[in-house]
């Protein structure tokens, strides 16, 4: 009886969503259970190590609130955010743009720190596994927002520039639940990669900005 | 069965690997198109039948110290049941009380009945273009087996509800160099990568889709993939370590996609690119 009932309320239910997945903390003793569980089923392999497991304090929100924090409290997204912006190091020369052309090759490659990337192996800026750059690469991901026409569209201004270094850096800074991964914060790319990638973003020249 | 895998081996052979080297939107497409082809080339067949015929054979074969077949080995539905038990897994089993996906039970029944140690069959689990583990082989007879029917893992055991609200919780757990989840590609509707189609594994629809055409053969790496193998290679593309064979967090993983695509059809074993 209660599978016919489920049954045909999937039936009815069709494309859309189910019950709601969120999972704030609505069972402490389920949450730690889940977290105990997913310590002890991993292994290390290659440069994937144990410690990838382990929350830092945006995670840890971000895991905690179903990436909806709430603004207020130390684990809060304005104590968070501000904390993360704190933490961004800025270019010491004071410049934020590099070379279109070396963004764009950085931009194309999907690599880095999987298990199977050896150690010091170049990591890619996986741009367009979830962004739409220029308009000649038609294999572009949706996950993120398309990012054609960036700099026609904000002007390259100083402000500008500052804010995309800033946030390829750490989009936790500026959207502590972002889905964008933090290449500056943990190192995954360098001060002179992320200029390049703002340079692809708002270079005049650069494709993403011509018809 | 008995001329189908002569043409589909057959067919394997055709298949040109250079249409799978990676490039630009142009060269996808390409692929793509080349993938249709191949397809229409055998005509509605998968190939993963060549490995579920062998998985028959290696199911009813005596093997191992204890010169025993599988047939005795209970899947849910009691001993020797195959159809429809895949269908109804993950499930708890009593004997070892725990729940249980197929793979660690299929280790379970070859390691009671047929005498093998876990430690060998679950070392190296995955297939390689040279090496083709049995364990894979009766994966894809099992699936194959509940073809066509709902899948209705039975969540009544508290173990199992247990098992599937742990799944959602590992779902959402973000973490790792590249702050990831299983979510942050399958939690919204019409997201890709690349030009790769992303299912939303947290609607009834999108999970139906994904578990329900899983296990799976995959031509651009000529090789019949498992649910293990599927759920290990997302975890390496979150950049985590690397989940254990058979451990509860994927068979957690597992029982959440199939609560959500409970009610739906099952439709693997599948073909993918």
């Amino acid at each position: 009886m209660k599978n016919a009932t489920m049954l045909s309320l999937w039936l009815a239910v069709g494309f859309a969503a189910l019950p709601p997945s969120a999972i704030a903390a609505d069972d402490p003793a389920l949450e730690k259970k889940a977290v105990e569980m997913i310590k002890r089923d991993f292994k290390e392999k290659g440069i994937a190590k144990l410690d990838r497991l382990n929350l830092d304090a945006v995670q840890a929100a971000c895991v905690k609130y179903s990436d909806k924090p709430p603004h207020e409290g130390s684990d809060g997204l304005d104590t968070l955010e501000k904390q993360q912006m704190a933490a961004i190091k800025w270019p010491a020369d004071g410049k934020f743009m590099g070379d279109w052309k070396k963004g764009e090759v950085l931009a194309q490659s999907g690599r880095g720190m999987t298990w199977r990337d050896k150690p010091g192996d170049p990591n890619g800026g996986n741009c367009y596994n979830c962004h739409q750059l220029k308009p000649q690469e038609l294999a572009y991901g949706t996950i993120g927002p398309s990012l054609l026409q960036y700099g026609k569209i904000r002007g390259n201004t100083p402000e500008t520039q500052k804010y995309t270094y800033g946030k390829i850096y750490n989009a936790k800074a500026y959207n502590l639940c972002s889905n964008m991964p933090r290449f500056g914060h943990f190192g995954v790319l360098t001060e002179e990669q992320i200029k390049d990638l703002v340079a692809l973003l708002l270079d005049p020249e650069s494709p993403v900005n011509k018809k | 069965m008995s001329f189908k895998p002569l043409m589909l081996a057959a067919a394997l052979f055709a298949l040109p690997i250079a249409v799978f080297a990676q490039g630009g939107g142009e060269a996808k497409d390409n692929t793509m198109a080349e993938i249709e082809k191949y397809r229409e080339m055998l005509a509605g067949d998968n190939p993963a039948e060549l490995y579920e015929a062998k998985g028959e054979e290696i199911w009813k074969r005596k093997a191992g110290p204890k010169d025993a077949s599988l047939e005795k080995c209970d899947l849910g539905l009691g001993p020797g049941v195959v159809k429809g038990a895949y269908a109804q897994m993950p499930r708890y089993f009593a004997d070892v009380n725990r729940v249980q996906d197929l793979e660690s039970r299929l280790v379970h029944c070859m390691v009671t009945l047929q005498g093998f140690k876990a430690e060998d069959l679950t070392k190296e689990p995955f297939d390689t273009d040279d090496r083709k583990t049995d364990l894979n082989a009766l994966v894809a007879y099992v699936v194959g087996a509940s073809k066509g029917m709902t899948i209705n893992p039975p969540l009544k055991h508290p173990q199992e509800k247990e098992m599937a609200e742990l799944g959602k919780r590992i779902f959402f757990y973000r973490a790792g160099p590249y702050d990831f989840s299983c979510a942050t590609c399958h939690a919204e509707n019409g997201r890709r990568i690349r030009l790769q189609d992303l299912p939303n594994l947290t609607t009834h629809i999108g999970s139906q889709r994904a578990y329900g055409s899983w296990p799976a053969y995959r031509i651009s790496e000529g090789l019949f993939r498992s649910m293990q193998w599927r759920i290990n290679d997302c975890f390496r593309q979150q950049r985590f370590p690397e989940p254990q064979f058979g451990s509860d967090t994927v068979t957690a993983l597992l029982l959440f996609l199939a609560s959500n695509a409970a009610g739906g059809k099952y439709d693997g074993p599948g073909f993918k690119r």
